[in-house]
């Protein structure tokens, strides 16, 4: 037994900001005092706050300690865990009120979340199976495995209502009785873990922070399908959940919950990781398959859906990781628990990886039915430095972009689709009035014209000519009729392509262009970029009664676009310079290098 | 995407080519070997050479355009050597509206060669990636393993003159 528990987050985030050096120094600084058997140090996942990381906690007190830096240790070993004294100064300041520390969860963070699928999250060791287990870890799969039939299995998820939790929102229980209801020698149970959002980490967290929920879960579905083998397809860019999903089903192999004969009940169930290798388009389900049988990810037409003919031509269920991760809690706590959170349509939570212009920058899990206002000033702490907020973005390359008309639309499945966005996996990414949506648009044609594996043509080439003309608009050299043009080319590309990636890639663009054609606009018609962003629409200019004439930009300018000018300033001694924009190329290096900030774009 | 194939002369050691012929032994009987054994290739060349390609299409039994398909197929491939210090700038979305755009037009800039190219002298290579998961710290670059965040423009110059001399 130990006196105090200090749980250090070892999630991608925080290990970033060097979170395992703490952890060694800690116990380097627990030993000089002698407290090394009395105080225990866990690294543990992701806490969700990962704005403030490094963050750690030491409990019982419940103490928040956050951004800790390493020369911050050896005071917090002997100030808190030697001496019992809090060291206040360090701790995150909305948890100190007064003379008293706040719990944790009062906080404006935590307070609004729910946590089922991260419940673990920031409370375990991931690397240690006993850890799970003493949160009722594997009970689940024993229940399923002595007392229920699948059937009775498959009735429970359908009974809560939950939803694939990747984007779609295609009911989990109806994709388990499909592939359930398919005879055949072999059937897989697939876990998609290749999360390709730019912007989105929640089933990153879920997997480092919690892994053994995913396995569990895992063999759950592969007991209600009738499945002995398992796959999950998870990025390669994650080292670190790669590290603990491996050691996870080693140690569940070693304990007898994976394996053969699981509980002696004579239900076999194997699972093999395999690492994606950096192509968005596997993220569709059937590209996915394709990868995983080792080749190239494209993706092929449905049906025959998974269900039928997936992995290796075989029945087939895919779910995503935040799905797997509500499962076990199904089980255990019923299907009613499940179905009283959430919307009508919509059951239990999500998590959302917030980030982009947010104060609190990290990992949340909502009720469904929570409003973007909540998730983004209450929960989030509102946009950093006063600006104001310009839109939130859902859904990643396949969403849109929400504007501040619809902060108060309750988030499920079906309202984000019918206000032009898409719940997507979870990204959520907030803009301010310094990001031009024109630019936002481009940035995810770039992205998917970047990932389309050019399989079928409205993709290929669609979303091609739709950057090109996004670009075009981006530098002053678009017309009105391209708006229209691009609108017709968009319902095209969404009608014809072969999967979701094409079908959805031009989300961004029509979003924008219903909520902030005005942008548009005045890209084309004046020329402006009203965010200042797009480059080729900036004019630099000098503010000749701010120059002091001392000529560091004309020598800087690689163009030799800055000259003398005839205008000496009424307080300055020599003539100011300024900028013929004809010759400007607009690279900036000006205004980096005046030293009175005499230099402006717009 | 366009991948850039180098035209380096190939330089496999003995000992590289006995831990992939290892490798390849490891998944033979694996159905979809292909893309684990470029995976651990690529861990022990640093980029996947035709050579290298050649051998693992020969080991595993498989035609070289299928492996060559493959490889052309997933970014994560290099068909080109990286340099000593990789620098990768994340273009993910949080980043990217924090301006990590700034940060590798200024990273190019500096070190005179674009995204997906090395230096003449083999030290640098620039990358920009997708989301490596730290939006937290947004902007983010790694350097190898090292990775920093929080980043402005300004931070660059620095971070290039921590690796020139080492």
């Amino acid at each position: 037994m130990y006196r105090s528990n200090i749980l250090v987050c070892g999630g991608t985030g925080c290990t970033s900001s060097n979170s395992l050096q703490i952890v060694d120094k800690l116990k380097e600084e627990l030993e000089k005092h002698g407290l090394e058997k009395e105080v225990n140090v866990i690294t543990t996942g992701c806490f969700g706050l990962c704005a403030l990381g490094p963050i750690m906690v030491v409990y019982p007190e419940g103490s928040f300690y956050s951004m800790v830096k390493l020369e911050d240790i050896p005071e917090i070993v002997e100030e808190h865990l030697l001496k019992g004294r809090i060291v206040t100064r360090l701790l995150y300041q909305e948890t100190v009120e007064e003379d008293t520390i706040k719990s944790l969860n009062k906080t404006a963070f935590y307070a609004k979340q729910k946590r089922v699928a991260l419940r673990n999250c920031g409370v375990i060791d991931p690397e240690k199976i006993d850890d799970y287990i003493a949160q009722d870890g594997y009970m689940a799969l024993g229940k399923v495995l002595t007392e229920m039939t699948p059937e009775q299995v498959i009735q429970t998820i359908l009974d809560s209502g939950l939803r694939g939790r990747g984007g779609a929102g295609f009911p989990t229980g109806l994709k388990w009785k499909f592939a359930a209801a398919n005879d055949a020698d072999q059937k897989y149970v697939c876990c998609n873990a290749d999360e390709g959002d730019p912007g989105a980490f929640m089933d990153r967290s879920v997997l480092e922070g919690d892994p053994h929920a995913v396995l569990e879960a895992m063999a759950i579905a592969g007991y209600a399908i009738g499945a002995s083998k398992g796959y999950i397809y998870v990025r390669a860019e994650y080292p670190i959940a790669v590290k603990r999903l491996q050691i996870a089903i080693d140690q569940a192999h070693e304990y007898g919950l994976l394996g053969k004969d699981i509980f002696g009940t004579g239900f076999d169930f194997d699972i093999q990781l395999r690492l994606g290798a950096g192509a968005f388009v596997c993220g569709e389900e059937t590209s996915l398959m394709t990868s995983i049988e080792g080749k190239r990810g494209e993706p092929r037409p449905r049906p025959p859906f998974p269900a039928l003919k997936g992995l290796y031509q075989k029945p087939t269920i895919l779910n995503n990781v935040e799905t797997y991760a509500n499962i076990a809690q199904i089980i255990l706590k019923g299907a009613d628990w499940f179905a009283s959170m959430g919307t009508e349509k919509s059951k239990g939570t999500k998590v959302f990886a917030l980030g982009g212009k947010i104060n609190h920058t990290g990992l949340v899990e909502i009720p469904m039915g929570t409003t973007l206002r909540e998730i983004v000033f209450e929960i989030g702490g509102g946009i950093p430095n006063g600006k104001k907020f310009k839109a939130a973005q859902t859904g990643g390359p396949s969403g849109g972009c929400i504007p501040s008309e619809h902060l108060d639309v309750p988030i499920d499945y079906d309202n984000l689709l019918a206000i032009g966005s898409m719940m997507g996996s979870g990204g959520l990414i907030v803009m301010d009035e310094d990001n031009c949506m024109v630019d936002v648009a481009k940035f995810f044609l770039e992205f998917t014209v970047d990932e389309s594996c050019g399989k079928c043509t409205p993709c290929r080439i669609g979303t091609k000519r739709l950057l090109e003309m996004l670009d075009k608009i981006t530098k002053g050299q678009g017309t009105m009729e391209m708006l229209d043009e691009m609108e017709e080319l968009c319902y095209y590309i969404k009608a014809n392509s072969l999967c979701g990636l094409g079908q959805t890639a031009p989300n961004p663009v029509l979003s924008t262009l219903r909520y902030f054609k005005d942008e548009y606009i005045s890209h084309i018609q004046k020329k402006k970029c009203p965010a200042g962003v797009c480059k080729e629409l900036l004019e630099y200019t000098i503010d000749k009664d701010k120059c002091f004439g001392c000529g560091l930009c004309a020598r800087k300018c690689p163009v030799g676009a800055i000259s003398v000018s005839d205008y000496t300033a009424p307080t300055k001694k020599k003539a100011a310079y300024e900028i013929d924009t004809a010759k400007c190329i607009k690279c900036g290096a000006c205004m980096e290098t005046c030293k009175f900030k005499a230099i402006f774009k717009g | 995407m366009q991948k850039k194939i180098s035209n380096i002369p190939f330089s496999g050691t003995p000992e590289q080519e006995a831990k992939l012929k290892e490798a390849i032994e490891r998944h033979k009987d694996d159905p979809g070997a292909v893309m684990p054994v470029l995976q651990e290739a690529q861990g022990i060349y640093g980029y996947l050479p035709i050579e290298v390609q050649t051998m693992v299409a020969e080991g595993l039994g498989v035609p070289l355009e299928e492996v060559y398909g493959v490889s052309t197929f997933y970014s994560q491939f290099a068909l080109s050597p990286k340099g000593k210090y990789n620098i990768s700038v994340c273009l993910g979305t949080a980043c990217y509206v924090k301006g990590s755009g700034d940060i590798l037009n200024k990273l190019s800039e500096l070190l005179g060669i674009e995204a997906e190219e090395c230096t003449d002298d083999g030290k640098f290579s620039l990358t920009a990636c997708r989301c490596i998961g730290a939006c937290g710290l947004a902007p983010v670059l790694t350097v190898n393993d090292d990775v920093y965040g929080r980043l402005t423009v300004d931070d660059v110059p620095g971070i290039i003159e921590k690796y020139k001399n080492a």
